[in-house]
């Protein structure tokens, strides 16, 4: 599964954040699933769960907390904003499953709706965001 | 904070060595010495991978004639073998159409690649850059500890200048530089000696090779080529 390697990424984060930060324990981990990426959560927090499991000292009362968030696009060419689910009807399930693995390739296969330009902004909900990281820290 | 970057050399961690193949413009055989490249060393026994950095305008598929192939999923991607060695492309995800993007979508990308991509173990990973020193050079150069650049140039006054520009960046930010090659070399052209005053090594020269375009799209065509016989001639000296 592809989830597991950006959970993975989250929780060499939270590692990074917890030695540059002195923590001993991490209690609490906040990432933010942008809708573009269309992240499986389930799996998402199954694979995390899994990651920490070998980490048990730093992780041993972690809360996940996964927030998602919907995307926006913005047109640079016409100014028009849109959702995701606006401009999902004509993709075929090979064309999802790019947008999973590369967001970005959203710019061939859901041009502006209004002028078709792929030249859009996504304002917000593209992917996998760590929001914050918060811990105890060493006495 | 984006979690994907502190993933990259986990990504890495097996790579032997990673080798940026890089220069000033387009069109100075910086895809086709990354292919020649990496199936070289392939065919020499080490396990190679190849990854083509050019979004914009991605061809190392082309060169290698490769079609219907798909990452496979585990813990990640894992990039499909391509003729004994691992290759990675945005073409996978972009079904051959033009990905238009502004130079942040780009980054975004690259990162994503980067952080989801399973090498495994590796002696070498050749990567294929785009021209000139932007977004997706500045993030090699930032989250690719172990990487080295091998700038290709040709004899052309416009494209030697621009050598330098990326020399000099290359340079002040302390990024090994393995050293330049000159591609496309036509007879009675040296360019060795103008090369060894901008304090680096030179490589080597490839000949201008007529007849490497008839081997587009054939892997083992290519290196039957001239161009491939001065690829190994350069790995032999180093």
């Amino acid at each position: 599964m592809h989830e597991w390697a950006l959970a993975e990424s989250v929780v060499l984060t939270a590692e990074k954040t917890a030695k540059e930060q002195g923590f001993e324990e991490i209690r609490e981990i906040t990432v933010q699933l942008g809708q573009l990426q269309q992240i499986e959560k389930d799996v998402f927090e199954f694979a995390i769960k899994e990651i920490i499991q070998t980490q048990k000292s730093l992780f041993k009362k972690t809360n996940i907390q996964l927030q998602e968030e919907k995307a926006v696009f913005k047109c640079q060419s016409c100014g028009h904003k849109w959702m995701f689910e606006d401009n999902t009807k004509k993709l075929n399930p090979e064309e999802f499953e790019a947008i999973h693995f590369v967001p970005e390739v959203a710019h061939i296969y859901m041009p502006c709706p209004q002028c078709k330009s792929p030249d859009f902004e996504i304002v917000q909900g593209r992917g996998v965001w760590v929001n914050s990281i918060v811990g105890k820290e060493r006495d | 904070m984006d979690p994907r970057v502190n993933v990259i050399n986990k990504r890495l961690a097996n790579v032997g060595n990673i080798i940026a193949v890089s220069g000033g413009k387009g069109g100075i055989g910086k895809s086709s010495f990354s292919v020649i490249l990496a199936l070289t060393l392939s065919q020499a026994g080490h396990k190679v991978g190849l990854m083509d950095l050019d979004f914009w305008g991605p061809s190392a598929h082309v060169l290698l004639g490769s079609h219907g192939n798909f990452p496979e999923e585990e813990k990640g991607i894992v990039p499909p073998q391509i003729h004994g060695m691992k290759f990675m492309s945005i073409i996978y995800y972009t079904e051959d159409k033009t990905l238009a993007l502004r130079r942040s979508g780009f980054d975004q990308a690259v990162i994503e690649l980067l952080a989801v991509t399973q090498w495994g173990d590796l002696d070498y990973l050749i990567m294929d850059m785009p021209p000139g020193i932007g977004d997706v050079t500045l993030d090699v150069i930032r989250f690719m500890e172990k990487v080295r650049f091998c700038i290709i140039t040709t004899h052309s006054k416009v494209v030697i200048e621009t050598v330098k520009k990326t020399l000099n960046m290359l340079k002040q930010l302390k990024i090994p530089i393995m050293g330049v090659v000159h591609n496309m070399k036509k007879e009675n052209v040296s360019l060795e000696d103008q090369i060894k005053t901008l304090d680096v090594p030179f490589l080597g020269k490839i000949d201008f090779d007529p007849g490497l375009e008839d081997a587009v799209g054939d892997p083992k065509k290519l290196l039957e080529t001239r161009f491939a016989k001065n690829v190994g001639k350069l790995i032999l000296q180093r």
